[in-house]
């Protein structure tokens, strides 16, 4: 079914009787080409461009819960490329692009809106540090303004300029960086493949992974055996577990990253919003709720959730940079967990057994990668080599050191990132 | 209207207020919601997305309908509840999402569009050509959506945190929570009672009933005051228990003067981390709706609220009342209506088998109510009979009760899902999922108050023997122990639009269509029909909405599962979480001695992670601080200069081993440093890459002193302790930062030995470059270090901080007669880069010894951290990008820090990039501009040309790539 | 979250510096090689459930701390002090 205006008011006439499934629930069949371990956000579009770019239709997403039931519906929403270390740079802008035409690629609104990121910094030596990823950032195609303190002013008046502990010096504007419905965009690829022949298969959770000969066969599943010719490994903060199925280590550890959304409020927050000084960043919703984040709590955790430390924190950096939000009520807090690896970029490779491709290591940033991820991971798997935009995400760069990506330069501890 | 003869407000005392700008009145004890409704306001707010006229529908936090503005400016504080809000004298409270008025809303149209705006259908439209999204559509989404308006004013009221520590918290001030703190009180531990309300009671304060022979809000008083006069205890009215933290912590929301017209010195709001040995959670049940058409209507409302309202604070909607339920508690609302006079039109119990247990008034088993009729209030509702008949009757007030639910939220705040009752058709907590959390009472399934003082005394009496205190059973005063008996009904079947989640408009039809949609995870409801996801998180709805969907998908409720429950329990202002935070109070402030000195010279302060420092001293008639750099440059170079560099982290180290642990953090050697001589460091990470750089001087056989980079103070004391601890614990030192301890006065300048000369009580004498050494200044004992950040010579002197201003007073003076004079950190920039010092610019934990130049201070001879690492093959080599000094070809063009290099003649693009550049100064010395930067294969590379690009500024500088030591290379200068 | 500090006694998190998975107190020799060198410092078993992982008590009395605990319930079975470990 098409989605549109036109189908919006045709249904609304007859009752609203005429929607079907966004995607089916097939049983698992006995063998696919290719097996994805994952139905979140980065699997299902994986699936997808198999799909769409590849032509592949014989495919399988396993998941263990529900689709986009991981960090695709746990995050901020953020999208941006304003990244400025070669390897990121040219992922991320691939990403951007591919999220500038998603509505119309998926026929889903994803409700992704460029309102503008704005980076603010307080010192000179974070000037020049935002300066050197602003660059960074038009040597790669990308935009990015330098906005002084008047500038940032004139985008966000509400800012407390003057009496907070770190005075705002200037921010680096990135006006294609913006915001996406995070739920649409798992469901949106999840009808995509569905559509394209992809199977979705919930409540199915990997409990092996079957390789012969140093080569992949298949998984065991908690609804039975499914063979493969190939299988992705997506599934984000669980890497760790589903790796070890197959008898790797991985240079990851899952942290919990918590954030917060308030009560519905009339617009008043139009962009992205960052503080670096206080690990805090905040954008509005289109219903309206303020959302926003830190960092992570900092102890390695599965549990989804987090504490208070961490909560008080993002609150008081909230209340320093912009204290007219202060009568603003949280309404809900969640956690999600993250895979952090050691220089905080991540990990889109084959491994050591043969057909067998990971995903993984998307650390905090992983919501704004969801079509780049997919499109390289599905490139990688189709191709047997890695896409262009990816070539850099390889597993063993920590074991050489070539080609590390730590863009907070805080060097191999997982949480430091 | 009023009903005389009940309610427990001070009808003696009336309390004026203004909603939406017409006085109203009301009396101590009413809410916003009972003084509204008793002056005939039952329209009190829009629903979000149909704006459909809603009145209150609780007598509690839940409440999704009644949200309301209070206050102006700084003090406005949108989508309150008018449930929870007390009101005081000069209360000023406005209804919210409506324009232009209440009464008349604009966008009450939408809700004649709705079968096009059902569930998702913006996922399905809007995809409209170019920006169309973020210039058209979604703008009127934004303007549409949102509830109450931030007033876009910074809070002007005052917000607190605090901690409190306990054996037991009692989490809820019902009959279960009273007993339960009288318990684990009496045998004598230390208890904290919170209490959502304002006063001790919970349903007791609703309902017309007898605990121990008097009314239960008299008795509930009573153990309340017996409470407060025992030292063990603390009771909490008006504060909300918000989340359960990990080991005993929970957080909670008291409003302690919210309710007040002169607050005082009162906070708004206290945030509290309330710590626990023990919790015990008593915080009762909510009930639940049943939806069936148009059951929005105001005057439509829970059963229990209907009859709190009236008992507890006098008021009805009108005089004609009808109750509709499926359990025997509603029935208790229609027999207290008729007892207080109204008329009770209607008792609808949609059991067939249900009995009348309110008396004397209309009776309908087995009926439902199938529509509520009127606009903005309620005027009449439909009932069909068991054989299909229907029957209008005309009332103003609908009491509906579907059951109850226990408030069971923070049982499950750390991840586990509630287990289904089917005794009660509800959810009842999962014991032990919060470790030292039970629970008792109606939040545990037990609804008679019987039942609930008994769990209650049982429970706390548990918790206090837990922690070691002998217990008695409290006697348990008699009251009501009535079966709890329903049959389960969540919609009543029929045409039109039924209501779960109020505020956000979730009909049931909406979660038809989502199952019909494959939405049939209960989580993929939630997110497509927003179902639960309004202020309330569905508090009110998410059970019935749940039972529609298992029903529609042919599963059972427990099958079907539930969504996640978590922190807060009800919305927490960030200004209260974030308390303390606002303006400087984000972070500390560290001031050097000599701050006060800098201030009255009016040096500008720029900040250095948490300290302030000055960033340069202007003298009259210098225009800019390039002028007063350019100046302090040149004063440094050729007369003397004084600078704080207290901020730089100290750590004295003591021990016979502290060569040895050097020798193992340094990648230099440091065991054959001798006694009175400095040693410049480089300290890497584990991972190979420069963690930090600074001296380290050997004061005496056993006495060390390292100082670190401002920054990176901190971290350099983490790690010397874990190296120590974790890796060399065999070695024999101690240590311990002395950054607080210690005033250090950089002294720079070719004058600065005749400056010295001239404070210190004794020559200087034979004092070569990176000698240290004790001095005495006026009898103080201080320490002397000749290192030299500048390329002079140069002196650090460290007194007792107690002595750093005195001291810094007497160098100014004494520098200003050489010709000298104090310099800031742009002039300490500007020197440090003409002599190609590094910073953390340079070193920004991507950059290695390798890259820096500094190859040859990793021992070969010895292991040390990070060296095996540093040794990886992309660490080293052509291919990475070293240290360079940079400067225009032509000696002008300017330089910038942040811009990327590239070969003449290539594009100025990702691909070309050749590095780029860290720090950028003029330097007044050679009168050019300079830049440090880092190119690839830079060191290669000394005379070729590059281009300096920064898109961003606009820049573009045909650039001459030098050493990095652009002055005095001999280093000549630093040792005469 | 609330970690009892074997010098101090039980401390709030917020005075505690977290660093990682507890074998990085097991440095291998610096000619153990690459292997050896990148699982030390990378590789992890990142378990969803008991470990042991590393806790400074920075904000306390400065000691590193090996704290037993569960990823998943956040439960703390206990800590000890690192140096006391070498000790055995």
């Amino acid at each position: 079914m098409r989605f549109s205006g036109l189908r919006v008011l045709r249904e609304g006439l007859t009752g609203n009787k005429g929607w079907v499934p966004h995607w089916r629930d097939p049983e698992p069949k006995s063998e696919y080409d290719i097996v994805i371990i994952g139905g979140g956000g980065h699997g299902l579009a994986t699936a997808y461009y198999l799909a769409r770019e590849h032509g592949l239709t014989n495919i399988a997403v396993l998941e263990k819960g529900y689709l986009g039931g991981g960090n695709v519906g746990r995050n901020t929403t953020i999208v941006r490329a304003n990244y400025f270390l070669p390897g990121n740079s040219e992922f991320y802008s691939h990403s951007l692009k591919l999220w500038e035409g998603l509505e119309h690629e998926l026929n889903y609104n994803v409700m992704h809106s460029q309102r503008g990121l704005i980076n603010l910094f307080h010192s000179d030596g974070q000037r020049d540090a935002f300066a050197r990823r602003g660059n960074a950032m038009i040597n790669q195609g990308d935009d990015a303004i330098l906005l002084d303190r008047e500038g940032v002013r004139e985008h966000l008046p509400y800012l407390n300029f003057d009496s907070g502990r770190f005075p705002i010096h200037g921010g680096l504007y990135h006006p294609r960086g913006g915001t996406a419905r995070h739920d649409a965009v798992a469901w949106g690829y999840a009808r995509g493949a569905d559509s394209r022949g992809v199977d979705l298969i919930q409540n199915c959770e990997v409990t092996g992974i079957d390789t012969e000969g140093g080569r992949v066969t298949g998984v065991q599943t908690t609804r039975g055996a499914i063979k493969a010719k190939k299988v992705g490994i997506v599934v984000a903060g669980r890497s760790g577990q589903v790796a070890a199925m197959a008898g790797m280590r991985l240079p990851i550890e899952s942290h919990v990253l918590q954030a917060f959304v308030t009560e519905g409020l009339k617009p008043c927050i139009d962009h992205v919003v960052s503080f670096g000084m206080g690990h805090f960043y905040i954008s509005q919703s289109d219903k309206g709720g303020l959302v926003f984040g830190g960092d992570l709590d900092m102890y390695a955790s599965y549990a989804q959730r987090g504490n208070l430390p961490l909560t008080e924190h993002v609150m008081e950096a909230a209340m320093t940079l912009m204290p007219m939000i202060g009568k603003a009520k949280v309404r809900r807090s969640w956690g999600g967990i993250m895979d952090m690896t050691p220089d905080g970029s991540p990990i889109i490779d084959r491994t050591g057994i043969e057909g067998l491709y990971i995903d993984c290591g998307w650390c905090y940033g992983g919501f704004k990668a969801v079509p780049g991820s997919g499109f390289a991971f599905a490139h990688l798997i189709a191709q047997d080599r890695p896409h262009d935009s990816a070539a850099r995400f390889r597993l063993d760069r920590f074991r050489d050191g070539v080609g590390l990506m730590d863009e907070e330069g805080t060097g191999a501890q997982h949480n430091l990132h | 209207m009023r009903i005389e003869g009940r309610g427990r407000i001070d009808r003696t005392r009336e309390v004026k207020f203004l909603f939406d700008g017409v006085v109203r009145a009301g009396h101590p004890g009413d809410t916003l919601a009972s003084a509204l409704m008793a002056s005939g306001q039952m329209l009190m707010g829009r629903s979000f997305k149909y704006h459909r006229p809603r009145g209150v529908l609780t007598a509690g936090s839940e409440e999704p309908n009644a949200l309301v503005i209070t206050g102006h400016g700084g003090r406005a504080e949108p989508n309150r509840r008018a449930t929870m809000v007390e009101i005081h004298d000069g209360l000023e409270a406005r209804s919210q999402n409506r324009w232009p008025s209440l009464d008349f809303d604009i966008l009450s149209l939408n809700d004649r569009f709705a079968p096009f705006l059902g569930a998702g259908f913006y996922y399905k439209t809007f995809m409209g050509p170019g920006k169309t999204w973020e210039k058209l559509f979604e703008p009127l989404i934004r303007g549409a959506a949102g509830l109450g308006a931030l007033s876009g004013a910074p809070n002007a009221e005052t917000y607190e945190k605090a901690w409190a520590f306990c054996d037991v918290l009692v989490i809820g001030g019902g009959p279960a929570g009273l007993m339960a703190a009288l318990s684990a009180a009496r045998a004598g531990a230390d208890v904290i009672l919170c209490e959502e309300d304002r006063d001790f009671g919970g349903r007791l304060l609703a309902e017309d009933e007898q605990v121990g022979g008097q009314p239960g809000a008299d008795w509930a008083a009573a153990l309340a005051a017996e409470l407060a006069g025992m030292d063990n205890v603390r009771l909490m009215p008006r504060t909300t228990v918000t989340g359960a933290y990990d080991q005993g912590t929970y957080g909670a929301l008291e409003r302690s003067g919210q309710h007040l017209a002169e607050p005082g010195d009162l906070p708004r709001e206290c945030f509290w981390r309330i710590v626990a040995k023990r919790a015990v959670l008593c915080a009762g049940a909510l009930e639940r709706h049943i939806a069936f058409r148009d059951n929005d209507r105001p005057g439509v409302m829970m059963a229990g609220a209907l009859r709190a309202y009236l008992n507890r604070w006098g008021t009805v909607p009108g005089r004609q009342v009808a109750v509709f339920g499926n359990n025997d508690d509603a029935h208790r609302t229609a027999r207290d209506m008729a007892a207080a006079g109204l008329e009770v039109v209607a008792l609808v119990d949609s059991r067939h088998e249900a009995e009348n247990l309110a008396g004397d008034v209309p009776f309908y088993p087995g009926w439902q109510v199938t529509r509520a009729h009127g606009g903005s209030a309620l005027e009449a509702i439909s009932l069909r009979a068991p054989d299909g008949g229907e029957r209008r009757l005309a009332v103003q007030a609908l009491g509906v009760s579907g059951g109850w639910n226990p408030t069971l939220h923070l049982t499950c705040h750390q991840g586990a899902k509630p287990l289904w009752d089917d005794r009660i058709a509800a959810f009842v907590p999962p014991e032990g999922a919060v470790p030292g959390l039970t629970s008792a009472g109606a939040a545990r399934g037990s609804f008679s108050t019987a039942a609930c003082l008994r769990e209650g005394a049982e429970v706390g009496a548990e918790a206090a023997g837990a922690l070691g205190y002998a217990t008695t059973p409290a006697a348990l005063p008699e009251a009501e122990d009535a079966p709890y008996r329903l049959r389960r009904l969540w919609a009543v079947e029929g045409k039109g639009r039924a209501w779960l989640d109020f505020q956000n408009d979730v009909t049931v039809k909406d979660v038809k269509q989502a199952a019909q949609e494959n939405f049939r995870s209960v989580e993929h409801m939630k997110r497509y029909t927003t179902q639960g996801m309004a202020t309330d998180q569905g508090k009110t709805s998410s059970v019935a909405a749940l039972a529609i969907l298992a029903d529609v998908t042919g599963r059972a409720i427990p099958e079907t599962g539930t969504t996640t429950f978590r922190p807060p329990y009800t919305p927490v202002a960030i200004a209260a979480m974030g308390a303390g935070g606002e303006g400087p109070g984000f972070a500390p402030r560290r001031l050097t001695t000599s701050h006060a000195a800098s201030a009255a010279r009016r040096a500008p302060m720029i900040e250095a992670g948490l300290w302030y420092r000055p960033s340069y001293f202007p003298q009259k008639g210098e225009r800019d601080w390039q002028v007063a750099c350019d100046r302090e440059v040149r004063m440094v170079r050729n007369s003397v200069g004084i600078c704080d560099v207290s901020t730089l982290g100290k750590i004295e180290l003591q021990g016979p081993d502290v060569g040895r642990f050097l020798d193992f953090v340094y990648t230099n050697t440091f065991s054959t440093l001798k006694p009175g001589r400095v040693r410049y460091g480089l300290m890497l990470r584990e991972d190979g890459f420069v963690m930090d750089d600074g001296t380290t001087a050997r004061l005496d056989d056993n006495r060390w002193v390292m100082t670190t980079t401002t920054a990176a103070a901190g971290q350099v004391m983490r790690h010397l302790d874990w190296v120590h601890q974790a890796l060399m614990p065999q070695l024999d030192l101690r240590f311990a930062s002395v950054t607080e301890q210690w005033a250090q006065f950089a002294v720079a300048g070719p004058k600065s030995r005749e400056l010295l000369d001239g404070l210190l009580d004794a020559p200087l004498g034979d004092f070569p470059f990176m000698a240290c050494g004790p001095v005495s200044i006026g009898g103080i004992d201080a320490r002397l270090f000749r290192i030299s950040f500048s390329g002079e010579e140069a002196y650090e002197i460290a007194v007792p901080a107690r002595y750093g201003a005195s001291l810094f007073h007497e160098l100014v003076k004494r520098a200003e007669a050489l010709g000298g004079g104090p310099y800031g950190m742009e002039a300490l920039n500007v020197l440090r880069i003409e002599k190609g010092h590094i910073t953390h610019a340079e070193i920004h934990g991507r950059t290695t010894a390798f890259d820096c130049g500094f190859e040859r201070m990793v021992s070969a001879q010895k292991d040390c951290i990070g060296k095996t690492m540093a040794a990886r093959p992309g660490l080293t080599g052509p291919e990475r990008e070293q240290m360079v000094g940079l400067r225009p070809v032509d000696g002008l063009g300017r330089l910038t820090a942040g811009a990327f290099l590239f070969n003449e003649g290539d594009p100025a693009d990702r691909i070309h990039a050749q590095g780029y550049t860290t720090s950028a100064c003029h330097s007044p010395t050679l009168g050019l501009p300079l830049a440090l930067g880092f190119l690839r294969n830079g060191r290669a590379r000394h005379g070729e040309r590059v281009r300096m690009v920064d898109h961003l500024r606009g820049v573009e500088t045909l650039c001459e790539v030098t050493d990095p030591v652009a002055y005095d290379p001999e280093g000549g200068r630093l040792r005469d | 979250m609330r970690i009892t500090c074997p010098i101090c006694g039980t401390r709030d998190r917020r005075e505690f510096y977290y660093q990682g998975a507890a074998e990085a107190l097991h440095r291998p020799d610096p000619e153990a090689g690459e292997d050896a060198w990148d699982a030390y410092l990378h590789l992890r078993d990142n378990p969803a459930g008991r470990t042991q992982d590393l806790w400074y008590h920075e904000a306390g009395c400065g000691c590193w701390l090996v704290v037993d605990r569960d990823t998943v319930t956040h439960e703390i079975y206990g800590a000890t002090l690192v140096e006391a470990r070498h000790a055995d």
